[in-house]
Parts: C-alpha cells; sequence; structure tokens
C-alpha cells in the first residue's frame, strides 16, 4: 500500500502548508489516490454510510443539547419543548432517535459483511477489534442516549442494565451505588448519563481515526479475500471510483432513513416512553431498543442471573476474538460453501434472539430462546474452530483482475 | 447438496418465524380495530372540524378529571383546530391560572389566563395526588395520550406497519377503549383495556355533548373526534412534518437516480 501518494502541491499557499504540516497530502493519500479492490460490491459502503451518520448523530446532538435540560423534574418537559416549541425540534429529535437506529442497523450490516467475507483475518485483527471497542462504545452510548429523555422506558431501562452489575459477587452492589451516584437511578443517574452521552460520541470519532488509519495501512479486504497483487490491475483509485459510489449509496440510504423520520417517527420508540418516568410503577413489559434485543433475549434466556450476565458479556467479548476462533485459511465465505450455510444459520439465530427478545416471557419463547442461544455460541465456539480444519473450500482466484475482469480483457490489460 | 442445505436453512427460519407467530397468537385481548383518519398517510392532514368537536369534548367531558399541558395559544394552529387568535384569547380568560410568581405582597396570586398559559389541572384535582385520593388512580394527563397509548402489533403485521405508514395505533386504541365499554351494568368493564377493570367508569353518553355544526351526538363521534384532538395535542407539528418529508423524499430520490448516473458513467471504464 506504500507510495499512492501522488499529491502534488497546485497553489504557492498548498506549498507552504505543505511543507510545514502535510495535511493536504494526508487527505489526498487517504481520499483520492488510495487504492480501493476493483471487486468491491455495495456491501462495502457502510463505511462511508456510518461516518455519515456518525456526524449526523453529533450535529443533532450538539443542538438538542443545547435545549435538553439534565434534571429527573425537567428533562422529560424539555423534550417535549423541543417537539413542540423549538424551531424545527421535532426534526432535529426525530433525526437523531432514528438516526441512532439507522447508525445500528448499518453497522450491523457492516459487522455481517466482515463476518461473511473473513475481513478479520489476518492482517487485519486489530482493524476488527477496533471495530468492536467502536462497537462497544455504540452501545453505551445508546443506552445512555435512551435514558435522556426520562420517560417510563428510559427509567425501567437503567434500572434493568445498571442492575446486571449486582449479579458480580462481593463488588457488585458498591458498583451499582457508584453507577448511580445513589441507592437507586435517580438525579445524579442522570446528569451523569447525560455527560457521558456528550463525551462518548467524541471517543467514538477518536476510535473511528484508528479504524480508518488501520485500514489504510492493511488496505480494504474485498468479496473474494485475496490480496492486492498488482495495485495498477486489481485496485482503483478511491476518488473518483469509490467516492461516487458512497455518495450515490447514502443518498438510497437516506431514502430509507428519511421515511422513518418523516412519516413513522415513533415506529422504533416505545409508547411508553412518552409516559414520564414514575418509579412507583414499573412497566408491564420492560423492552429494550431492537438493536440491543438479541443481547437482551441470551440474558433471559438463562436462568441463573450470574451466568446470564456473563453469557451477555461473552456474546459482545467473543465476537472480539473472531480472527483467532475462525481457523480457516481461506477468508472470504464465497469460497467456503460450508461456512456460508452456518453463517446464515447464525444470521437467523441472531434475527430470532432479536424477535423473541420483544417479546413477553413465556415457556415455549424460552425454549426457542435457549436453542437459539446455544446456536449464537455454538457459531463461534465449535463451528468456526472446527470448519477450518474439515471443510472442503474452493479453489481461490490467483487475483483479484482475474476474479472480476473478463478473462481477455485481464490476459490484454 | 447446495439445494439440501438452502431447503434446511428455509425450514429453520420458518420453524423460528413459526414460533413467533404462535407466541403472538397466546394472548386472548381483542385488538383495537383499525380506524379511518383524516391524518393517516402521506397526505394526512387534521380535519379543522373535527378537532374543533373534538376539544369541544375534551372540554366538556375529560377536562373535569383529566388535566391538558399544552399552551392556550396552541390552538390557534392553522394545521390544528385552527381557531382565531380573539377565540383563543376569550377562551384563556374565562380560566383562572395561578401566577408563577408572587406579586409585590409575596403572595402567589391566581389570575384570568392569557394565551401563553397552560390549560390549568381540573378545578377539583389541583395535583395528581389529589385525584389518586378521591379516584383511586390519577387520570393521565392527555397531553401525549395519543403517542403513550399501543397495543401489541405482533407478527407480521408490524412489519407491514412500516410500508403502510400506519402510526395511528394510539388514535385507535383512543377511540376503542372509549367505545369499548360493552358491559351496560359494569361502567368500569372494558373490552379494550388490558384484562377488562379500567379506572374510569364509561365518560361518554349518546347526547352528552351538543354539538353546533349537525354532527350527531353519539358516542362514536365524540370518540373519534375527542380521539383526533388529542391526536393533534400529541404532535402539533405532524402536518409541517409530512409536507417537508414528501418534498424531502422526492429531493432524495431524484439525486439518488442522478448519483446512480454519474456512478455508472465514472465506473463504465473500470470493468
Amino acid at each position: 500500500m506504500d507510495g499512492h501518494s501522488t499529491y502534488v502541491p497546485k497553489s504557492g499557499f498548498a506549498r507552504w502548508l505543505e511543507s510545514r504540516l502535510p495535511i493536504l497530502g494526508l487527505a489526498h493519500s487517504s481520499f483520492v489516490s488510495y487504492p480501493t479492490p476493483r471487486n468491491l460490491n455495495y456491501f462495502w459502503t457502510f463505511g462511508a454510510i456510518l461516518s455519515v451518520m456518525l456526524a449526523v448523530q453529533i450535529i443533532t446532538g450538539v443542538i438538542l443539547a443545547m435545549h435538553y435540560v439534565p434534571d429527573s423534574k425537567l428533562a422529560f418537559d424539555s423534550i417535549e419543548h423541543i417537539m413542540r416549541d423549538v424551531n424545527y425540534g421535532w426534526l432535529i429529535r426525530y433525526l437523531h432517535t432514528n438516526g441512532a437506529s439507522f447508525f445500528f442497523l448499518a453497522v450491523y450490516l457492516h459487522i455481517f459483511r466482515g463476518i461473511y467475507y473473513g475481513s478479520y483475518k489476518a492482517p487485519r485483527e486489530v482493524l476488527w477489534i477496533l471495530g468492536m471497542i467502536i462497537y462497544v462504545l455504540m452501545m453505551a452510548t445508546a443506552f445512555m442516549g435512551y435514558v435522556l429523555p426520562w420517560g417510563q422506558m428510559s427509567f425501567a431501562g437503567a434500572t434493568v442494565i445498571t442492575n446486571l452489575f449486582t449479579a458480580i459477587p462481593l463488588v457488585g452492589t458498591g458498583i451499582a451505588h457508584w453507577l448511580w451516584g445513589g441507592y437507586a437511578v435517580g438525579d445524579p443517574t442522570l446528569n451523569r448519563f447525560f455527560a457521558l452521552h456528550y463525551l462518548l460520541p467524541f471517543m467514538i470519532v477518536g476510535v473511528v481515526v484508528l479504524h480508518v488509519w488501520a485500514l489504510h495501512v492493511v488496505g480494504q479486504n474485498n468479496p473474494d479475500g485475496v490480496d492486492v497483487k498488482d495495485v495498477k490491475r486489481d485496485t482503483v483509485p478511491f476518488t473518483p471510483y469509490a467516492t461516487v459510489k458512497d455518495m450515490f449509496v447514502v443518498c438510497v440510504f437516506f431514502v430509507i432513513y428519511a421515511w422513518f423520520v418523516f412519516f413513522i417517527p415513533n415506529y422504533l420508540l416505545d409508547a411508553d416512553n412518552y409516559n414520564p418516568a414514575n418509579p412507583l410503577v414499573t412497566p408491564a413489559h420492560i423492552v429494550p431498543e431492537w438493536y440491543l434485543l438479541p443481547f437482551y433475549a441470551i440474558l433471559r434466556a438463562i436462568p441463573n442471573k450470574l451466568i446470564g450476565v456473563l453469557a451477555l458479556a461473552a456474546a459482545i467479548g467473543l465476537l472480539v476474538l473472531l480472527p483467532w476462533l475462525d481457523t480457516s485459511p481461506v477468508r472470504s465465505g464465497k469460497y467456503r460453501p460450508m461456512f456460508r450455510f452456518f453463517f446464515w444459520l447464525f444470521v437467523i439465530c441472531c434475527v430470532g434472539l432479536g424477535y423473541l427478545g420483544s417479546q413477553e416471557v413465556s415457556a415455549s419463547a424460552t425454549l426457542v430462546a435457549r436453542i437459539l442461544t446455544l446456536g449464537y455460541f455454538g457459531f463461534l465456539l465449535v463451528v468456526l474452530p472446527v470448519l477450518g480444519l474439515v471443510e472442503k473450500t474452493r479453489p481461490v482466484p490467483t487475483s483479484i483482475a482475474d476474479a472480476v475482469l473478463p478473462k481477455g480483457a485481464a490476459a490484454a490489460e | 447438496m447446495m439445494t439440501r442445505l438452502k431447503t434446511s436453512l428455509l425450514a429453520f427460519a420458518l420453524l423460528v418465524a413459526g414460533a413467533g407467530f404462535a407466541a403472538a397468537q397466546e394472548a386472548d385481548q381483542p385488538k383495537p380495530p383499525r380506524q379511518e383518519w383524516s391524518f393517516h398517510g402521506v397526505f394526512g392532514r387534521f380535519d379543522q372540524a373535527q378537532l374543533q368537536r373534538g376539544f369541544q369534548v375534551y372540554r366538556e367531558v375529560c377536562s373535569n378529571c383529566h388535566r391538558l399541558s399544552i399552551a392556550f395559544r396552541t390552538l390557534e394552529d392553522p394545521d390544528g383546530p385552527g381557531y382565531s387568535e380573539a377565540q383563543v384569547k376569550t377562551l384563556a380568560a374565562s380560566y383562572q391560572v395561578t401566577n408563577d410568581e408572587p406579586n409585590d405582597q409575596g403572595k402567589i396570586f391566581q389570575r384570568p389566563g392569557t394565551p401563553a398559559d397552560v390549560f390549568p389541572p381540573p378545578e377539583a384535582f389541583p395535583n395528581d395526588q389529589a385525584a389518586a385520593a378521591a379516584l383511586g388512580k390519577a387520570p393521565p394527563d392527555m397531553w401525549l395520550l395519543a403517542k403513550s397509548r399501543k397495543y401489541e402489533r405482533g407478527f407480521p403485521w408490524f412489519i407491514f406497519d412500516i410500508f403502510t405508514d400506519y402510526q395511528e395505533i394510539g388514535s385507535d386504541y383512543i377511540y376503542a377503549i372509549l367505545t369499548g365499554y360493552t358491559h351496560k351494568d359494569d361502567p368500569q368493564w372494558n373490552l379494550y383495556y388490558p384484562g377488562h377493570k379500567i379506572a374510569m367508569p364509561a365518560p361518554l353518553q349518546d347526547g352528552a355533548v351538543k354539538y353546533t355544526d349537525g354532527t350527531p351526538g353519539t358516542v362514536q363521534n365524540y370518540a373519534k373526534d375527542v380521539a383526533a384532538f388529542l391526536s393533534w395535542a400529541a404532535e402539533p407539528t405532524m402536518v409541517e412534518r409530512k409536507k417537508i418529508g414528501f418534498r424531502a423524499i422526492v429531493f432524495l430520490i431524484v439525486l439518488s437516480v442522478l448519483m446512480y448516473l454519474v456512478k455508472r458513467r465514472i465506473w463504465a471504464d473500470a470493468h
């Protein structure tokens, strides 16, 4: 990947700046001349979508923070003040609440893409781990953001999630009290969640910079999972090829996002969160936001609280270890028929767990949730390690150009 | 081999979906039937006359027990009830509100309302505790009722709702509750309330409110009108949202098509 910075400053100012701070050259080598494999499909556009969504969340979030009051007596009304009295406040808030969901939608497609095409395999382990750190930070940020409107579900969600820490022996209750800033979820909790909800997105930005940096060191994976051998034949420059493709996909993504924001803005929100928080009334049916539902289902599927919490942590933690759990030398699922079958089973397990997490507890639902939980962990702990040893993979193309260009054209070039 | 794998995948997916479907069917609670609303859909708008009738029902019936924490001035909303400035001034002045600040003698005092004030709580119940003491349970503030009430849509309807733009769950729920008092001998039995025992006894009777525009004074009409009014009260910016939304989506679709054409042209020489 070295030597692709072909930047030559044109104006006098650019030459002056470049000799003092080579930032233009950095931008040029990162977003203009950066070689991208020519066989990338549309699943490789979620990086751009996620960057845009992060920016949308930060911009709308900063505006909301100008009007929001982090006080347990005023928070709920301040949200309604934004919705009714602030100019276009409803737009900013709906962009932000639905933006969180679309951010997660994109990140899940991005992660599943990574698993399907083996994007976590050497030399991209650090890139993958940084991505997982971003994902965990996103979950923490989203959870704390959900608490801020101080509705019934905010309060119940904050109570349930922070209570998970009480499962830890000896120190658990102490940790919960320390998180709450008291003996129950209350005003101090709301205040610190607001402070952290404002802080964490900027930490996400920091890790995103590292994520992109790591990406640009090792280069992008691609649908065929073979390394770039000849930059000229196997790649196209980021600009205009990837930029224009990313811009097109961002527009399409925004059409769907706009449909939710403008026409079903409360579809993804729980109606109960339009009731102000009341510690004396517990909602009949506590559900987290959809993007946390699979983990919630795993937690509820396990009868022992401590083991449930550990399983919840393991469900996320094991994803970090994917580069070492998957023993197959072949990256792309395209050339691994058995892996593909189990991958889709894994996807069904995740979606099924998500659905069950939204449903009330019943004997049959718990049974299915347990089977799917076994499927989830079975994929990570049994299927991936074993498959690499026993699977017969299909032959991998010798180069990216051979995989995509018509036979004659590839030879002629 | 591959077809067999694919078939078993599909079978497993259907099994999981079936289990979810069965779980959703277990409840015996009847679901509120869907109503026709003028504000449904991409071009949905509030029906001004209906909102005014609904407000009348609120004022003459609901407001005896329920507060409505919206400002008088919002009733002037041309996309909403659309009362004139003079009408709202008169209406506000007919209420006594408690001033936020003390007067120059240091006393908190009552004064006639202005359009900037919020509807005061019902006279009989200055706060939730007073209401709970008298009624057993405090009646909820009605400003967000149409957004804070729901019923379970269940699989697969919750997926269709995305495409059919169904966002009147709360409105349908309110209508169903108000028309769900089907046991004549028990005023607190409600067909649609979870568990059927509702704290609020049947609030509406035929002829209880005299409409001035010739609309028949039936419980169904009162329920429909007040549910529409509460839908506006819960989201007074809905019409503005739908107007901007339509333009935004048309713009984004056109932009997407243009971007696609540019993309195709740029990539034409890459393959």
